[in-house]
C-alpha cells in the first residue's frame, strides 16, 4: 500500500507500551461492544425473523427463533411467489450493477487518470466542474432527468437506470488522488521512449498500479447501484424492470395496505437475500476498501 | 539556440482520450438535466392557454409555499440534531479504534461499517418492522417492561428516522475519520511522548486537529444528505400510517408534485430552490471549516 511507509515502523524502536502501542483496555472494548450491538441487532433481528413462519412472526419475542425454522421454506416461497418475479428483480439488479457500476468504474478510472497525468487544454475547467458536481444534490437532478429521459422515450427501459449510474464524481476524485500517489512519471516516460502508445501504457502499466484504487471505486459503485432506489422508482413503472429495492418496497406496501395479502415473511426473507451478496462482497474485499479510502484521505 | 525552443509548447490533447467518455456522459446526465430544470422552472402549464412563459413566478410561489417550508424546517431540525449526534459517535468510534487499545480492532472496524452496505430500503423496512406494533421489538419491549414506546407517534417519528439514518451512515463516517487518523506521522506521536503527553492530551493536541478536514467533508456530505432526505421517509410512509405526509421533506414534495400531481414545472422549481440552498450551506460550512484551519 502506498501509505504503508507512514504507519509501519520497525518494532524495535518502540517501547513495550507507548502512545502508539498502549496496553489493551477491556473496559473500552466492552464499551465499544455497545456499538457492535447497535450495528448487529437489526441484522440479527432480520435473520431470525426471516426464518419464521407468518404465524410465528406475530407471536413470540422478536429476537428469539420461532417454533419452526422456516428459512429454507421462506426462501423457496420468495423465489416462486407471483411467478418468480423476485428472481427477475435479482437478475435486473445484477444487470444494473454489472453495466452501471462496471461502466462507472471504467469512466471514472480513465478520467481520473487522464486528469492526473495529462496537461490537456480545458483541464482546470474540467476539474472545477466535476468538483462542483459533487456538491449538487443528486435528487435535485432526478425529476429533470426523468423528464428529459421521457422526452427521449428512455424511461421504463434498463437504459434509464444504467446511463445515470455511469457518473461517479467521487470515484473520479479517488482515482485522481491515487494516480498522483502511485503512478510515477518516470515509468510513463520510459514506456514512451520504448514507443508504446498512451492507451497501451495505461492498460499494461498504470492500470496494474492503480488496481487497489480501482477495486475501491468499483466497490462503492456496486453498492450505490445495488442499493439504488430513487432513480428506478421514478424511471420505471413496469415491475418487470424493477430492481430488488423497488420490488421489495412494493411487496411491503402490499403487505401493509388495505386489502392486504400478508406477505411479511416474504418481505423479510427478500430483504435478507438482498443484503447477503453485498455484505459478502464487502467482507471479502475489505483489504481494498480500507486501504483505498485511506489513500483518498491523504489529500482530502 | 535552435529556434523551436522559443515556440510555445504544442498543445497536448492526448488527455482527452481518457477524460472524453466521462465528460460526454456527464453532460448528458448532469448538465443537460440541470439546464432543462432551469428552463422548465420558467414555464407554467395552464388549463387555458397551455404552456406559458411566466418568468420567475414559480420561484415567487415557492418562496411563500407553506408546504415547502414546512418540509424544509423539518429537515433543518433533523440535520441540526442527527448530523452532530452521528458525527460525534463516528468520531468516538474512530478514536477508539485508532487508539489501539481495543481487542479485535479489525472486527470493530468491519462490523460498525457493515450497515453502510445495507440498502436504504432494506434498512428502513427492517427498522420499520422493529418499530412496529405488528411483531416489532418495540411492541415486545412494551409488553415486557410495561413501557409505552411508540416510534411511529407524530412526536417521535423524526427521531425514529434519525436513528435509521445514523445506523446506516455512522460506520461510513467512522471510516473516513479513521483514515484521516491513519495519516498522522509516527514522529508526531514520538514527539508528544517525549513532551510527556498522555491519553486525552494526545487526542486533543494531535488527533482532533488531524481529522478537522475530514470532519468538514463529512459535515458537508451529511448536510447534503439531510436536505435530500427521501428514501427513508418514503419507505417508512406505508408503515407509519398517516404520520408521514406527502410533503414531509422538500424532496418528497417535489417527487409527489411530479408523479402524483403532474406539476412538472413547479417540481423542477423546488428541486432548484433546494439545490441552491444546499449548495450555499455546503459552501459556507466549507469556508468556515477551512478558515479555522488557517488560524
Amino acid at each position: 500500500m502506498s501509505t504503508a511507509h507512514r504507519t509501519i515502523h520497525p518494532r524495535a524502536r518502540r517501547p513495550r507500551h507507548s502512545i502508539t502501542r498502549p496496553r489493551k483496555s477491556l473496559a473500552l472494548t466492552v464499551l465499544m461492544g455497545l456499538f457492535l450491538a447497535y450495528a448487529l441487532v437489526p441484522l440479527a433481528w432480520l435473520f431470525i425473523n426471516a426464518s419464521k413462519t407468518q404465524a410465528d412472526l406475530f407471536s413470540g419475542f422478536g429476537l428469539a427463533f420461532g417454533d419452526s425454522f422456516a428459512l429454507w421454506d421462506n426462501i423457496a416461497r420468495t423465489f416462486t411467489y407471483d411467478d418468480g418475479i423476485f428472481l427477475r428483480w435479482l437478475g435486473n439488479t445484477l444487470l444494473y450493477v454489472v453495466a452501471g457500476a462496471g461502466g462507472a468504474t471504467l469512466l471514472a478510472t480513465l478520467a481520473g487518470y487522464g486528469l492526473a497525468k495529462y496537461a490537456f487544454p480545458g483541464r482546470k475547467a474540467y476539474f472545477a466542474v466535476i468538483l462542483g458536481a459533487i456538491a449538487v444534490p443528486g435528487t435535485a437532478l432526478a425529476v429533470p432527468t426523468f423528464l428529459l429521459f421521457s422526452e427521449l422515450e428512455l424511461t421504463n427501459t434498463p437504459w434509464a437506470i444504467i446511463v445515470p449510474s455511469l457518473i461517479s464524481p467521487f470515484g473520479l476524485y479517488l482515482i485522481w488522488v491515487y494516480t498522483l500517489e502511485s503512478v510515477p512519471k518516470e515509468l510513463l516516460e520510459a514506456a514512451r521512449i520504448d514507443g508504446a502508445g498512451e492507451m497501451r501504457i495505461f492498460c499494461t502499466i498504470s492500470a496494474k498500479l492503480l488496481a487497489p484504487g480501482i477495486v475501491t471505486v468499483a466497490l462503492f459503485a456496486v453498492v450505490a447501484t445495488w442499493n439504488n432506489y430513487f432513480l428506478p422508482l421514478i424511471m420505471l413503472s413496469d415491475p418487470n424492470w424493477y430492481p430488488l429495492t423497488v420490488g421489495l418496497n412494493q411487496w411491503s406496501e402490499q403487505a401493509s395496505g388495505v386489502a392486504a395479502e400478508p406477505i411479511f415473511n416474504l418481505v423479510l426473507t427478500g430483504s435478507l437475500i438482498t443484503i447477503v451478496p453485498i455484505v459478502a462482497v464487502f467482507i471479502l474485499l475489505q483489504r481494498f476498501w480500507q486501504s483505498g479510502l485511506s489513500a483518498g484521505s491523504v489529500k482530502g | 539556440m535552435p529556434p523551436h525552443a522559443f515556440r510555445p509548447p504544442r498543445r497536448d490533447w492526448r488527455g482527452w482520450q481518457f477524460t472524453g467518455p466521462f465528460a460526454a456522459v456527464f453532460v448528458f446526465v448532469f448538465i443537460a438535466p440541470l439546464a432543462y430544470a432551469l428552463w422548465l422552472s420558467l414555464f407554467q402549464n395552464r388549463l387555458v392557454g397551455g404552456n406559458a412563459f411566466v418568468g420567475l413566478e414559480n420561484y415567487q410561489t415557492a418562496l411563500t409555499d407553506p408546504q415547502l417550508w414546512d418540509g424544509f424546517l423539518r429537515v433543518l431540525v433533523f440535520l441540526l440534531v442527527q448530523v452532530p449526534v452521528m458525527l460525534v459517535l463516528a468520531l468516538i468510534a474512530a478514536l477508539a479504534i485508532d487508539s489501539a487499545r481495543l481487542y479485535a480492532t479489525g472486527l470493530f472496524r468491519l462490523v460498525i461499517f457493515l450497515p453502510y452496505a445495507v440498502p436504504a430500503v432494506v434498512a428502513v423496512l427492517m427498522w420499520g418492522f422493529i418499530y412496529g406494533d405488528h411483531f416489532g421489538l418495540a411492541a415486545d419491549v412494551n409488553e415486557l417492561l410495561g413501557t409505552d414506546l411508540r416510534p411511529f407517534a407524530p412526536s417521535w417519528v423524526l427521531a425514529s428516522l434519525g436513528n435509521i439514518v445514523t445506523w446506516e451512515y455512522v460506520g461510513y463516517n467512522m471510516l473516513i475519520f479513521y483514515s484521516a487518523l491513519k495519516t498522522i506521522p509516527y514522529e508526531l506521536y514520538e514527539a508528544a511522548e517525549i513532551d510527556g503527553a498522555r491519553g486525552l492530551q494526545v487526542v486533543k493536541a494531535i488527533k482532533l486537529p488531524a481529522v478537522r478536514g475530514a470532519v468538514v467533508i463529512a459535515t458537508i456530505f451529511s448536510i447534503i444528505g439531510s436536505f435530500q432526505l427521501f428514501n427513508e421517509p418514503n419507505v417508512l410512509k406505508p408503515l407509519a400510517n398517516n404520520v408521514i405526509n406527502s410533503y414531509f421533506t422538500p424532496n418528497m414534495y417535489a417527487y409527489n408534485l411530479s408523479f402524483a400531481g403532474q406539476q412538472y414545472n413547479y417540481s423542477a422549481t423546488i428541486a432548484i430552490v433546494m439545490g441552491v440552498i444546499t449548495a450555499v450551506i455546503a459552501y459556507v460550512v466549507q469556508l468556515r471549516g477551512t478558515r479555522r484551519e488557517d488560524r
